[in-house]
């Protein structure tokens, strides 16, 4: 039996307080998100359970308890405090999916400060921006991501705290780092946990737009009232579940159903720290029994390549129940899960800002493949019409995906940006910038972005930082970056680029300017496509018309085009 | 010839995907997908280059996480279009 048994029952009678009793929340005037995730559990008597098993790409394997995650957690905290770094200074993850990364974020919390775990594949223009714009006073980092810091560390002064977790013990560090290995310091068996409030921040992670620097949507403690209750009703976490949540914590869906969700519910869950291989995968779920499987799109599609033929090979069979996040899933792969795994995987649908998920497919209700399900229980959504942003009444008419405010995991601000954040609420609604319809029986039916933002194997990468970074190269004039469709991303970007006098278009010159994109921001960045042209469309004012180019790609109508400059 | 293969592979992929000084040593049968030296849209760059440097056309089907893993396995996938 699912935890949440009947959807309409659980939506006409929910209230969040269910999940405040549930988690006890606010009892002895604690709020601190550490604590639910590893000392509460303690306390409730499964100190001795595992919750994290981690594996690394050579196959080493190691195992934490909740118990071990309390104490080292503790440890990581008290560390953070005699380094000198206050209740409220921004402390940035940079590692790949190591342990530390995830006992490192509750350490973080524990001790009251604002976690920023920001995706270890960024280079070192978009790490800047990223940490110059939070103002972060340390940063926990591995020795194979340090170089890019000490890149940058000049240009930041409050970068005052570089934390390496993996020092060679005979390494010197430089000005302001500090070697610090949790397996060996001292253990910290008691830590007086930071008595923050609910809406204290706790976390920030940075999103694309389409203007604009990323923005840092921030979080408060009380969003684990909201992550607890959807991990138990929608991942549907049991007591003995074994859970793979393949998102890295350098992302959303990495911290709130990566650490927060699961830890708080007391789960087990696994880590691989490996790319991605479809056998290795697969061999990943045998080897571990994994009951519960979270994971994207993209994933899926790149399983669905290798066909069925690769999962005959493996005994998958304590799969229970998958879900899907990141991006729309198609129903030809619901439908393939189904015939591969015998289950199908239920597609969620929710954003960096909601922090938790908000309209999605649960166990026991009737699937429609393709389709992105119904409103969480506690969540009203609607489709906004695009001028008057009333909510469409009309079964199947395109409109704005809209959430009515209030829910305990919305983003609290954009860090140093409230103008922004302000302008995503129209007529009393959060706006989510996605298109949507629903249907007569109030099922939800992506159509796409309401903007230039590309979505890219679930992540968000904004145009505008791949053209300012273009620009940067020393042959590119002018450019512009948009999303064009892919079988297996959904979206990838594709750069069209003018080139300045004296530079020629060539398989060299494209093959450089992907790599440049991709060291300077991330690999998701890095056009996977470039074409050439001699000048880019433009509005009579001189704006680039992205909206025409992208069109053209996704063989779309380009709709007005009165404003263009050579018309 | 493939020593000389094998080394142009080896050296773009220290150039053009690890940091100078990260201190990972990369051989022929060093994992480089499923480590994440490389990751999938790094791959994409990666294949680019083979093609341009071998004058060859992977197919897309055929540039996979596991033939791309090792330069031994890119070696064994190139040897599938062009004489090398």
């Amino acid at each position: 039996m699912s935890h949440i048994g009947s959807y309409e029952e659980r939506y006409r009678s929910f209230n969040w307080k269910q999940s405040e009793e549930e988690l006890e929340y606010g009892k002895n005037g604690m709020f601190n998100i550490g604590y639910y995730c590893s000392d509460r559990i303690c306390e409730k008597g499964d100190g001795k359970k595992l919750a994290l098993i981690w594996e690394g790409f050579t196959g080493e394997v190691k195992k934490f308890t909740y118990d071990d995650i309390r104490v080292y957690s503790n440890t990581i905290a008290k560390f953070l405090q005699d380094t000198g770094i206050n209740v409220g200074d921004r402390v940035c993850l940079f590692m790949d999916k190591v342990p530390e990364l995830y006992i490192g974020f509750v350490g973080i919390l524990k001790m009251g400060g604002i976690a920023q775990p920001l995706f270890s594949a960024f280079g070192e223009e978009a790490l800047f921006t990223r940490l110059d714009d939070a103002k972060t006073k340390a940063i926990m980092i591995q020795k194979k991501h340090l170089p890019k810091v000490r890149r940058i560390k000049d240009k930041l002064p409050e970068l005052t705290k570089i934390i390496v977790i993996d020092a060679d013990e005979a390494a010197t560090p430089q000005i302001n780092e500090i070697h610090f290995w949790m397996e060996k310091a001292s253990k910290v068996e008691k830590f007086e946990i930071v008595k923050v409030g609910p809406e204290a921040p706790s976390v920030i992670h940075y999103t694309s737009g389409t203007t604009g620097k990323p923005k840092g949507a921030q979080h408060a403690h009380s969003s684990i009232i909201a992550q607890y209750i959807t991990s138990k009703w929608v991942l549907d976490l049991q007591s003995d579940d074994i859970y793979w949540c393949t998102a890295d914590p350098g992302w959303v869906t990495g911290t709130s159903y990566g650490i927060i969700g699961p830890w708080a519910n007391g789960v087990t869950q696994v880590v691989l720290d490996a790319g991605f291989g479809t056998e290795k995968w697969y061999a990943f779920i045998q080897k571990h029994k994994v009951s519960m499987w979270y994971s994207a799109p993209t994933v899926i599609r790149l399983l669905m390549k290798e066909g069925i033929e690769a999962v005959k090979k493996y005994d998958l069979s304590s799969l229970r129940h998958l879900a899907s996040v990141g991006e729309p899933l198609n129903a030809e792969a619901v439908v393939w899960s189904e015939k591969a795994f015998g289950k199908m995987f239920l597609d969620t649908y929710w954003q960096t800002e909601t922090g938790a998920m908000m309209i999605t497919n649960y166990p026991g209700m009737k699937i429609k493949p393709g389709s992105m399900g119904k409103p969480f229980p506690g969540i009203t959504a609607t489709v906004l019409n695009t001028k008057t942003y009333e909510p469409i009444t009309t079964a199947g008419i395109v409109g704005l995906i809209a959430i009515k405010p209030g829910w305990p995991s919305m983003m609290r601000s954009y860090w140093n940006n409230k103008t922004t954040y302000d302008s995503k609420f129209k007529n009393g609604w959060y706006i989510c910038g996605d298109r949507a319809s629903i249907d007569n029986e109030g099922y939800f039916w992506f159509v796409g972005r309401d903007d230039d933002v590309i979505n890219t194997a679930g992540h968000l990468v904004g145009p505008f930082e791949i053209e300012s970074a273009l620009l940067e190269h020393k042959a590119v004039a002018e450019s512009a970056a948009v999303g064009k469709p892919d079988p297996v991303n959904m979206e990838v970007v594709k750069a069209f680029i003018a080139l300045k006098p004296g530079f020629e278009p060539s398989g060299d010159m494209e093959l450089d300017i992907m790599n440049f994109i991709r060291k300077k921001l991330s690999p998701l960045a890095m056009p996977q496509e470039i074409e050439f042209v001699p000048s880019l469309p433009k509005t009579r004012s001189g704006k680039i018309m992205r909206r025409l180019l992208r069109a053209k790609e996704w063989g779309e109508e380009i709709g007005d085009t009165s404003t263009l400059e050579n018309d | 010839m493939s020593e000389d293969i094998k080394k142009m592979i080896i050296d773009y992929v220290k150039k053009e995907y690890l940091e100078e000084d990260s201190g990972v040593d990369v051989n022929e049968n060093t994992k480089l997908i499923s480590s994440g030296i490389v990751d999938s849209f790094s791959m994409v760059s990666l294949k680019m280059f083979l093609e341009k440097k071998f004058l060859v056309k992977i197919p897309d089907d055929k540039a996979t996480p596991d033939a791309f893993d090792s330069a031994n396995n890119i070696i064994n996938l190139l040897k599938e279009y062009t004489k090398i």
